[in-house]
């Protein structure tokens, strides 16, 4: 991957730095919303996979890391304002479940089943490459830093995550073969240049979580939140896809989903946060906060999409749809 | 310090989840395969992937989602 199309003054800066050695410049304040997400992406990705064009040696470089954490702290900040605070009906793996079903965020997977067209499934699948083409990494740098219990848990399913051993069942090698069937880019972060404030905020949240220790809670708590609200939507997805005759590569990337995160919502929920909060018990705050970003962030997403596609009328009609 | 960590667990409204190789009748008797290291076996025997979970009872009134 290169370095990709800056959206604003801070990306023109930090890009030309990352590419000539160049001083790294401040967020200076009123940055734009997507220009700054964006820096904040392509400082994440110096920790993942990197670019082409860009010195490894920069991942490290702490004025790099004084930027990311200014930007950081904006996220931080951002997030906290959208959140209502953590429930107050019970403890967490006792009402999880019926607080997901509470929420009412839209439903892109109810759109993709009834009513999407060919193109918009297809922008659908790019933007959402971002993430699926990474699917679970933010999640693995939380590993090191669990007790024995959370962290034995997390790994039962993040092996499922990882294809058992089988790279052929690895669950964004799935996703990559899916976008080659259906005519797509699978390279990794192909389409960033298009992925839309919302995508970047939904990846930035997770990379902050999974990158720091102070945040294992809250990254926990949105891998429940996920894998929650993912098996039903992703059987819609299927049926969706399956009407628009996608083929099969890409719909057997969604009904490995139907049944593996079937699976894993209850692990993630029971066996993953319920050893979390008995050996720390004091995270169950950021459990909530991580689990309400998640719902939160795919909402946002989800109105997004559904307003460009439709009136605000149809977007209405797909709310609490699961 | 050992921990529990048993071969069966039985989610409250949902599934049983299952650790390790297993095979597992449907209700036409056909015997399916687990395939990765925990399954989730479905206890509402609405699914559509029996005899396999697949989120059903989350959309089940309560009275019909199993204990």
């Amino acid at each position: 991957m290169k370095i990709p199309r800056p959206r604003g003054a801070l990306t023109e800066v930090l890009f030309e730095s990352l590419l000539t050695g160049s001083d790294v410049p401040s967020a200076p304040a009123g940055t734009d919303d997507t220009d700054a997400a964006l820096a904040l992406w392509v400082l994440y990705e110096l920790h993942h996979h990197g670019f082409d064009d860009v010195d490894d040696e920069r991942e490290w470089d702490p004025d790099l890391l004084r930027l990311r954490a200014e930007l950081e702290r904006d996220l931080e900040d951002r997030l906290r304002e959208r959140w209502t605070g953590p429930p107050t009906t019970g403890a967490f793996t006792a009402t999880f479940f019926d607080w997901v079903a509470e929420q009412d965020g839209v439903s892109l997977a109810a759109h993709v089943h009834r009513d999407a067209d060919r193109d918009q499934v297809l922008e659908l699948l790019r933007v959402r490459s971002i993430y699926h083409l990474q699917e679970s990494d933010p999640t693995a740098w939380v590993v090191p830093r669990l007790g024995v219990r959370s962290k034995a848990a997390l790994m039962e399913l993040q092996y499922d995550e990882y294809g058992n051993g089988d790279p052929n069942r690895l669950h964004h090698h799935l996703y990559a073969l899916g976008m080659e069937a259906s005519g797509l880019d699978a390279s990794y972060g192909a389409y960033i240049d298009e992925a839309p404030l919302e995508i970047l905020e939904q990846n930035n949240a997770m990379s902050l979580f999974g990158l720091h220790r102070r945040f294992r809670g809250a990254a926990l708590g949105h891998l429940a939140a996920f894998e929650a609200t993912s098996s039903l939507p992703s059987r819609r997805m299927m049926q969706g896809l399956e009407r628009l005759e996608f083929p099969a590569e890409l719909v057997d990337y969604y009904a490995e989903h139907v049944e593996a995160d079937a699976v894993h919502e209850q692990l993630a929920v029971r066996t993953i946060c319920g050893s979390l909060l008995e050996e720390e018990p004091q995270l169950e705050e950021s459990l909530w906060f991580g689990a309400f970003t998640c719902l939160d962030l795919e909402d946002r997403f989800g109105r997004l999409m559904l307003d460009r596609w439709l009136s605000a009328e149809l977007t209405a009609e797909c709310q609490d749809v699961a | 310090m050992s921990f529990d960590h048993p071969d069966a667990i039985l989610c409250p409204g949902g599934p049983m989840l299952i650790r390790g190789n297993h095979a597992v009748e449907d209700p036409d008797g056909v015997p399916h395969g687990t395939t990765r290291p925990v399954s989730a076996v479905c206890r509402c025997l609405k699914s559509s992937s029996l005899p396999w979970c697949d989120g059903t009872h989350k959309v089940l009134p309560a009275d019909l989602r199993p204990a």
